[in-house]
Parts: C-alpha cells; structure tokens; sequence
C-alpha cells in the first residue's frame, strides 16, 4: 500500500532529517514509527502527507509516486488519509462539531450521513458534551481527542498518528491507543509515530525504529529499543 | 456541484459573521472607498456644471451694415442654425443694442454723453452665436466670410475674440484632464488601501487555510469563502455608503447651489440612484472579491 524507496530529506543549508529510509506498509497494518525527538519521525509523516518533498528517493500510495504529487492532486491523497497532528491543527473558528463535519463535507458526503457519523464519533473520542466548544476552550487532552476524532470521522484508508497521547493522562493515553487499535482491527491502516516506549511495547505490533533520521531496526512484533 | 456551492456560501456567511470586527474594519475601508468613488462623480457633476457655464460665456458676434434688412438677417440665422457646429444664434436688432449699452453703461455719465452727442442710434444690429466646440468658432467665421451674404456683413469679431475663446477652453479642458487625473489618483489610493486591508483580515485565517489544505480541502473550496465574505462586505458597504450620501446631499444641495446656481446634486443623486447604486455595487463587489482572490493565492501557492 505504501513504500519509500530511499528517502532522503535535507532542509537547507544542510539539515539531514531522514536519510535513505526505506520501508513498505501493508494494508490494515498497524505501524508504529519509534525514535527520540528529532530523529524524523515527524518528517516521515510530512513526507507521506505530502506537506514536504524529498529531497531524494520516492514515495509510492497505491501505486502513485507522490513525492512527485501535482498540486492539484493533493486534495486526492490527503482526503484518503485522517491525520492527528502533533499540535492538533484544529480550525480555531469551528467548533469542534463543525470541524467534524467540514471534513466530511470535503468528501461531499450528504447531510444525513453527517448527522448520523458526526455524534457517533463524538460519542468515541468522548466529546458530546463539548461538541459546541471551539478548540480554545478545550483541554490539551480535548484537543488531542478532537483531532483524532477529526481523523477518523470520513473512515480514511490510512490514519498517520503523530504523538497523539503527548498530552494525555495514562487513563485518556490508554483510551486512544484502544481506539486506534480498534480502528485498526475495522481495517483502517495505522502508522503511530511516538517516543513513547511504554506504548509502544505493549501494543506488540510492527516496530520501525529511527535514529538521527536512519532506519536501525525495523521488527515485527517489535519492542522500543534505542 | 450544488451542495458544494451551499456549504461555500455557509461558510462564507459564518466566517464574516463570527469575524465580526474584522468584517466591521473591512466594511469601513470599503465605505470610505465608495465615499470616494461618490465624490468623485458628484464632483465631476459640479465639474461639467463649470465648464458648461464657462461655455456658454464664449459667443462671436456677426454685426451687419447699416443698410441690411431685418428680414434678410433673421434668413440669415435661420441658415446659421442648421449648421451642425452652431449650438445657438440669436438676433440682437438695432434698437436692442442701443437698450442694452444704455443698460450697461447708464452709470457711466462720459459714455451718456458721447452717446447723445452722436445723436440717434451709433450701434449695428448683429446675430450671437455659440458653437458646441472652441475649434468650431474658427469654421462658422470661415463660413460667414465666404457666403452669399457676406456684403451684408460689416465685421465679425471672432478674430479679436479669438485669443478669450481659446483661453476659455483650454481652461475647460484642463479642468476636465485635471479631474480625470485627480479621479485616478484618488481610485489608486483607495484600492490599494482595499486591498491592504482585505489582505490583512485573510492573513488573519492563514493557519486555518494551512489546516484545510491539510485535511484535504480543494483550492476553491478554501478559496470560496473568502469570495462570499468579498462580496459580503462590497454590498454592507455599498448599502452603507448610499445611506450616508442620500441625507447628505440633501442638506449640502441648497448650500451648494448658492455657490453655483442651477446645480442641483440632491436631484441628481436621486434622479440615478439606481446608476450610482449598481456602480458602487460593482466596485465594490468586484473589488471585494478580486481582493480576497489574491490573498488567498498567496497561500494557497
């Protein structure tokens, strides 16, 4: 489903953020990308997004290199991904119903599927009662929970997790990772990036481990080794 | 397609409403601009209004002999006035010369005297004309000169006239490049202070815009909004702007006639309302939007 060949990312003048990275995720897999902060985890989930370019190497989606993606296409392959950003990127003027459903209205779906999807996923990621709130009145936790409930609301091929439990509780931290497995056991693709390593040895999944933008381990089951 | 254009206009709507001071601030820029823009042609009313009269200053005068009939001179401004470059002739006979010099110089006790020791009546019956253009009085004078009644004829005095006529009109003129100029420079400032001004409420949403493009938003999806609050704040403006000149012109309209009689700007602004209204709509609807669609480009590249 998705491969990187060779992957090379430098920001100028001469920053190496990941370096001839090359690995390929199956569909309905669940992928947890581990490293210390900085190590490329963040610009591998760019890169897959496309919200940066390689600098080398390619990226293939369901066949379709996207490292090459024309602008006009890009609407095509992140309507295709739900993406839970390290600080949320919610829209700071919708609340957090309306930011549920302007995703869903990207896709075109009809109004009766976005009254009977939106408070379904409201009621998983445990927002009901603040689905009329705007993002500045929520909790860091909130905001984490609204993002991933952003990314899951139009059932996306793939969800790409970037440190979606760094600012929750052990209890909320707990939650979200069941959620995401659950996602996954209904056939979504997962890719989890996190520093976690308590997470990431329990879930006893596919482990691509990072190191100064290097691919050092790549097992499955793996564990957090560094 | 249809459902798309809803949810655009929805969100058009809602960014303006819940950005209410930003909308405000944008709305008093476009007020201004249109306040401009009505000036503009209120005072290019006023200019028109100038130059006519300044116009209707300039004639040249045909005196005939002593022996001409009237008959004869009045077939002569009968001809006179189908030319095409002749706006208006009119006859002064001998008899009204003579009423209007006693008029213009009866305080003058030297001329009164001067007139009554000459005895009976010096002055020569004559025809006025106007023309539409200073560059006609030149072709008319030609063809006085040269028609079947020019022994009639004892002088024109166009070519001692000649100099004022060109001054007259090279006055209108200027006043009119000026107004046109000064119109342009006004406009200039006006839309750049627009734009400026649409552009700094937009890069207000830039992160917002990063976030939709994120989730997988198309450019006019984004884009349209932005659009929809353009023309939002183009119509509250035109709709504003209109409502200030209306009691405006009707209270300065008797102050402004004092200074030129016969301009009435109250009956103009009411006589095209619905001209000023589609204009000012135009503007700025159209400037509102091609605002929104450069600052969005900027980060939608």
């Amino acid at each position: 489903m998705i491969s990187f060949y060779n992957i090379t990312k430098i920001y100028p003048p001469h920053t190496v953020a990941v370096k001839d990275v090359s690995f390929q995720v199956q569909e309905k897999e669940f992928v947890s990308i581990a490293g210390r902060s900085g190590a490329g985890k963040t610009t591998l989930l760019k890169l897959l997004l496309a919200q940066e370019q390689s600098t080398r190497g390619q990226i293939f989606f369901d066949g379709q290199d996207i490292s090459q993606i024309k602008k006009k296409d890009l609407p095509w392959l992140r309507k295709r991904l739900g993406t839970v950003f390290q600080d949320y990127k919610l829209l700071a003027s919708k609340t957090v119903y309306e930011n549920m459903v302007y995703v869903m209205e990207i896709i075109s779906q009809t109004k009766r599927h976005i009254l009977k999807d939106v408070p379904q996923v409201l009621e998983i990621v445990g927002l009901t009662e603040r689905a009329n709130n705007f993002p500045a009145q929520l909790s860091g936790g909130e905001l984490q929970r609204a993002a991933i409930g952003r990314a899951l609301i139009h059932r996306p091929d793939i969800i790409l997790a970037d440190e979606p439990t760094g600012n929750l509780d052990p209890y909320h931290t707990r939650d979200v990772i069941q959620l995401l497995l659950k996602i996954n056991q209904m056939g979504t693709t997962v890719i989890l990036a996190t520093h976690n390593k308590e997470i990431i040895n329990r879930l006893g999944k596919r482990v691509i481990t990072l190191e100064e933008g290097k691919v050092i381990r790549d097992e499955d089951p793996g564990r957090f080794i560094l | 397609m249809f459902i798309s254009l809803q949810r655009i206009l929805k969100y058009g709507w809602q960014d303006f409403w819940r950005n209410r001071s930003v909308s405000a601030s944008s709305i008093f820029v476009m007020v201004m601009m249109l306040s401009l823009i009505t000036s503009l042609l209120l005072s290019q009313q006023a200019f028109k209004f100038l130059v006519l009269r300044l116009q209707e200053q300039v004639d040249i005068s045909v005196y005939f002999r002593e022996d001409s009939f009237e008959e004869d001179i009045l077939e002569i401004k009968k001809e006179l006035a189908l030319i095409p470059e002749v706006k208006e002739v009119e006859y002064i006979s001998k008899e009204k010369a003579l009423e209007n010099f006693i008029q213009l110089h009866q305080n003058d006790s030297r001329i009164m005297d001067s007139l009554t020791e000459v005895g009976g009546n010096p002055l020569l019956a004559s025809l006025n004309i106007i023309a539409f253009e200073a560059a006609q009085y030149a072709q008319i004078s030609g063809f006085l000169e040269k028609s079947s009644f020019a022994e009639s004829i004892d002088k024109i005095d166009y070519h001692q006239r000649k100099p004022v006529i060109d001054r007259v009109f090279s006055i209108s003129s200027e006043i009119n490049t000026g107004g046109i100029l000064f119109s342009f420079i006004l406009a200039l400032v006006a839309v750049s202070l627009i734009f400026n001004q649409v552009g700094l409420s937009i890069e207000h949403a830039k992160k917002e815009i990063e976030v939709m493009r994120l989730v997988g938003a198309s450019d006019w999806f984004i884009r349209g909004p932005f659009l929809v609050q353009g023309v939002l704040i183009g119509f509250f403006a035109t709709v504003l702007t209109l409502l200030i000149f209306l009691p405006l012109c009707f209270f300065l309209s008797a102050k402004i006639e004092i200074l030129l009689p016969g301009l009435d700007i109250f009956g103009y602004f009411v006589n095209n309302f619905f001209t000023i209204f589609f204009i000012h709509l135009a503007f700025g609807i159209g400037l509102g939007m091609v605002s929104s669609w450069i600052a969005v480009r900027k980060y939608l590249a």
